[in-house]
């Protein structure tokens, strides 16, 4: 047994310490908004918050983040910055397939929560290990500065 | 599609006869509760059962939601608000009230009018072939709430108005929802006469709406093929041999079925699967299996030599595709000409959700739940594998994490692996099981199906005056539509036509033409990949333009347009863009070292019209950005002009990716890449900004899901010569070859 904090619940999961803590999100607790897309760390399809840092699930084994803080897409609005970059990128219609959306957030968010004014040069920074082939990042790179905007 | 020449289902099941098989199917597993908030809708959905269904596209409830189910996939293109927003506009409803739902595999309903007798998505017809079909739909359902309203008010049909979703009887001030007239109009006869709206009346077409999927796709709550969990539901992973072609000789399942959570091991036709409780399970399991394979049948070919054999081939006739005066012959007239040759790699569709599909067998049928984009192909696939009739195929919809053409694939080669696979474990305490099959990033990149790697020659040439008279081009690569059901259709005098567009029909006024083709025939599974054949058309044709108006010592834009009177509509997206682009007009100076340029190309797919001038810098060691693409489009009537613009930033975006960095290879028949370490893709910092500006046309609408994507390689190469001189004719571009 296995216990968790994820988006502030305390949980028990059933599984074996060296499970990626994505497959607990997604098969175990059936919080599938966070995404397998490469499993190498390489897309950020899996990104979630461990205490508030943007951390690729794919590559952390779950018994990693025991006494941890997990934040995943399904509760980012409860955070300021989740919930303007949620409200930018439906303002601007970022989203297309938006199978690597919940990791897009869950980056941008976090970039916003410790940077509210970012530059060009710091939101490539921090949003270049994610992948959307959809190729959406211009709408993205838009959001998260229309996001900004509307932090105090 | 060959499709339609065999036989259709017997009995067309309606969506409410699908619905009682689902019932009958999943009877015990309270599967039937589930399955509403499994299927691709946008939305919440509707309090009550729709009780005014005028016709296939259009329910609505008492709640006063419109439910538009939509025949086309969601892959990202838009479709969920294209559709909607035309039956929004004929029906007068209110956007909030609009829901999309992935309509049902039902050909007879649902059919792709461009296919024929079959349901699909591809070649981006969605709007295109719907535009029509769907304002009759919407017309009809006004009519009739009209009809109901006059009868509940006693009132002349002529006398009510209707807007933003409001029945209006302006005279006695009545007013009333659909919602409320839907019981009463479902009683009222279908006109067969409607009128539709004068665009100049349009309140959605050509404006903007809200993406109906925006909120699922940013919360998290959107189901795609990855996220369906069904009570009881196994995981499967395929081990898949190293070379295509191989089978599975003998397999070790000791060490595998040790694994906690591995339910069973099994032989499928393309491997052997694990099947576990979940996906981790599935994965220790399937690293734990040993397979011996029978590569007997197995491709051990090369790109290297596939190169080799395609460049011999381009030196020898091919079967005709194009002839018009007599190219040979003039081009050794030609006071000077361009002799060139064209690379281009096998490339993986990489989507960001791998290939997944779920699947389970039960005694009526087989129920499955995919990003289904090709409804009628895998049904008749689906049956012809398990000896049922493709009624007692019910595919469910879900959202699709990209497919790009991949999940289209005319052999419907995933879903009869996941076919397989519950039929393989269809017995004992996994009988009747569903199972999801996932692809990991690895199979996927690893798994076939890629555009096919082309080689063209084109031998091209000029008067003195540098006018064009003589253009000769050979494709040489595999054909997609070749051993498919597409064949029939696709495949005329042994040209396959995905092959040769974007080239066949060049629009230029060059009077000696030939365009050839060789489809060698190599065993790497093949298909069409976003734009087909103008991936690679588009870029050796717009390159040459450029190499030929050089030779005529004219500028690109000037030289295009002199060739391009008879075709309107390629040279007003030429014109824009260039105009935008401020064609002419001095680059701002790079950085010291940095060399600038801009290119043009202009290209018509699948009938819509798209003209991009890219702005390039380009360092001393051959690297260089893509800084600013202007683009131009005509797509007839624009539907939504924020999806347009959408789906040009991303069909460049995709296309670029493509031209930057973009190559499957093989080594000995096994492919070298694996993930995205190897297969490196376009990221935020590579996007260049991107203007898109749109012509105002009253043509019927065309696609936009594809055109983008083939223009932006040969703008971009232009702009590099245009920079430095050197002209690079190998994708992905090389950039060692642009050192200063």
């Amino acid at each position: 047994m296995i216990k968790l904090n994820v988006n502030g619940k305390q949980l028990n999961v059933e599984a074996t310490p060296d499970t990626p803590l994505l497959w607990v999100l997604r098969d175990d607790l059936q919080m599938t908004g966070t995404k397998y897309g490469c499993g190498m760390a390489m897309c950020g399809a899996c990104t979630v918050w461990v205490n508030g840092a943007p951390t690729r699930a794919c590559q952390t084994p779950v018994s990693a983040v025991v006494g941890q803080k997990v934040t995943t897409v399904e509760d980012i609005a409860q955070t300021p910055a989740g919930k303007a970059v949620q409200a930018a990128w439906r303002k601007l219609d970022v989203v297309q397939c938006g199978f690597c959306q919940s990791g897009q957030i869950m980056a941008a968010a976090a970039l916003l929560a410790r940077n509210k004014r970012p530059t060009d040069a710091e939101i490539d920074a921090a949003m270049a290990g994610n992948i959307c082939r959809c190729a959406t990042y211009v709408r993205i790179r838009a959001a998260i500065k229309d996001a900004a905007s509307t932090l105090p | 599609m060959s499709t339609e020449q065999r036989a259709l289902p017997s009995s067309d099941p309606s969506r409410r006869d699908f619905f009682k098989i689902g019932l009958v199917a999943s009877a015990g597993l309270t599967l039937a509760a589930l399955v509403p908030s499994a299927l691709a809708a946008t939305g919440d959905p509707t309090k009550s059962a729709p009780v005014f269904e005028p016709n296939a596209f259009v329910r609505i409830s008492e709640d006063n939601t419109v439910t538009v189910m939509c025949k086309h996939t969601e892959m990202g293109q838009g479709t969920y608000t294209g559709l909607p927003t035309i039956v929004a506009e004929e029906l007068d409803a209110d956007w909030s009230q609009i829901r999309a739902e992935g309509a049902p595999a039902n050909a007879k309903l649902y059919n792709n009018l461009f296919w024929g007798k079959a349901q699909g998505t591809g070649g981006s017809s969605a709007i295109a072939n719907s535009f029509a079909q769907l304002r009759q739909a919407g017309a009809t359902a006004r009519a009739m709430l009209i009809a109901a309203a006059a009868k509940q008010w006693n009132v002349a049909a002529d006398s009510i108005s209707v807007a933003k979703g409001v029945v209006l009887h302006k005279a006695s001030g009545k007013k009333a929802t659909f919602g409320s007239l839907a019981k009463l109009a479902a009683t009222m006869p279908v006109p067969t006469d409607v009128k539709f709206k004068d665009p100049k009346q349009y309140v959605y077409v050509g404006k903007k709406v809200p993406r109906t999927d925006s909120v699922a796709k940013t919360s998290g709550s959107a189901i795609f093929t990855q996220d369906l969990k069904l009570p009881g539901m196994l995981t499967a992973l395929v081990a898949h041999p190293p070379r295509f072609g191989a089978k599975v000789k003998t397999f070790d399942p000791t060490k595998a079925k040790a694994v906690r959570g591995v339910v069973a091991v099994v032989a499928i036709p393309t491997g052997v699967a694990v099947v576990a409780k979940d996906f981790w399970s599935a994965k220790k399991g399937r690293d734990a299996l040993t397979v011996e394979w029978d590569e007997s049948q197995a491709t051990k070919t090369s790109s290297a030599e596939l190169i080799t054999q395609y460049r011999a081939l381009a030196q020898t006739p091919g079967a005709v595709a194009k002839k018009v005066g007599d190219a040979a012959s003039t081009l050794a007239k030609c006071t000077k000409r361009v002799d060139a040759e064209f690379e281009f790699p096998f490339l993986a569709h990489a989507s960001m959700e791998p290939l997944n599909c779920v699947v389970q067998i039960s005694k009526d049928g087989c129920e499955v739940w995919n990003g289904e984009q090709n409804q009628t192909g895998d049904q008749f696939a689906i049956s012809a594998a398990l000896g049922i009739r493709p009624d007692q195929v019910k595919l469910n919809q879900l959202f699709v994490g990209g497919s790009f053409g991949r999940r289209a694939n005319p052999k419907s080669d995933y879903l009869l692996e996941a076919v397989s696979i519950a039929k393989a474990i269809n017995q004992g305490a996994t009988a009747g099981v569903p199972v999801k099959m996932l692809w990991t990033r690895e199979d996927d990149m690893a798994g076939g199906y890629y555009r096919p790697l082309y080689v063209h020659r084109i031998s091209a040439g000029v008067d003195a005056q540098g006018k064009p008279l003589a253009w000769q081009q050979r494709i040489v690569g595999q054909s997609i539509a070749a051993g498919t059901p597409f064949e029939p259709m696709m495949v005329q005098n042994g040209v396959d036509v995905t092959s040769v567009e974007g080239a066949a029909n060049l629009p230029y006024a060059i009077p000696n033409l030939q365009v050839e083709l060789h489809s060698p025939r190599v065993g790497i599974p093949i298909q069409w990949w976003r734009s087909v054949g103008s991936t690679h058309t588009a870029f050796s044709t717009e390159t040459i333009m450029d190499d030929l108006a050089k030779l005529a010592g004219k500028d690109p834009v000037a030289f295009r347009t002199e060739l391009l009177a008879k075709f309107p509509r390629h040279l007003s997206v030429m014109k824009l863009a260039a105009d935008k682009a401020g064609w002419g007009k001095p680059l701002a100076p790079g950085k010291p070292g940095e060399r600038r340029g801009r290119g043009i190309a202009v290209h018509e797919s699948f009938n819509t019209f798209v003209a991009q001038v890219a702005e390039v810098t380009v360092a001393s060691d051959g690297s260089f950005t893509v800084d600013r693409v202007v683009c131009a489009v005509d797509c007839g009537i624009i539907i939504n002009p924020d999806v347009v613009v959408a789906q040009m930033e991303g069909g460049i975006g995709y296309g670029l990716s493509a031209a930057l960095s973009g190559s499957i290879t093989l080594t000995d028949g096994v492919v070298d890449q694996s993930n995205f370490h190897d297969y490196p893709v376009l990221r935020l910092p590579e996007m260049p900004k991107v203007e898109v500006h749109t012509v105002a046309s009253t043509e019927n609408p065309t696609g936009v899901g594809e055109p983008a994507t083939p223009v932006i390689a040969p703008a971009v190469g232009n702009a590099l010569f245009a920079a430095t001189g050197k002209r690079l004719r190998k994708l992905p571009f090389q950039t060692s070859e642009l050192k200063a």
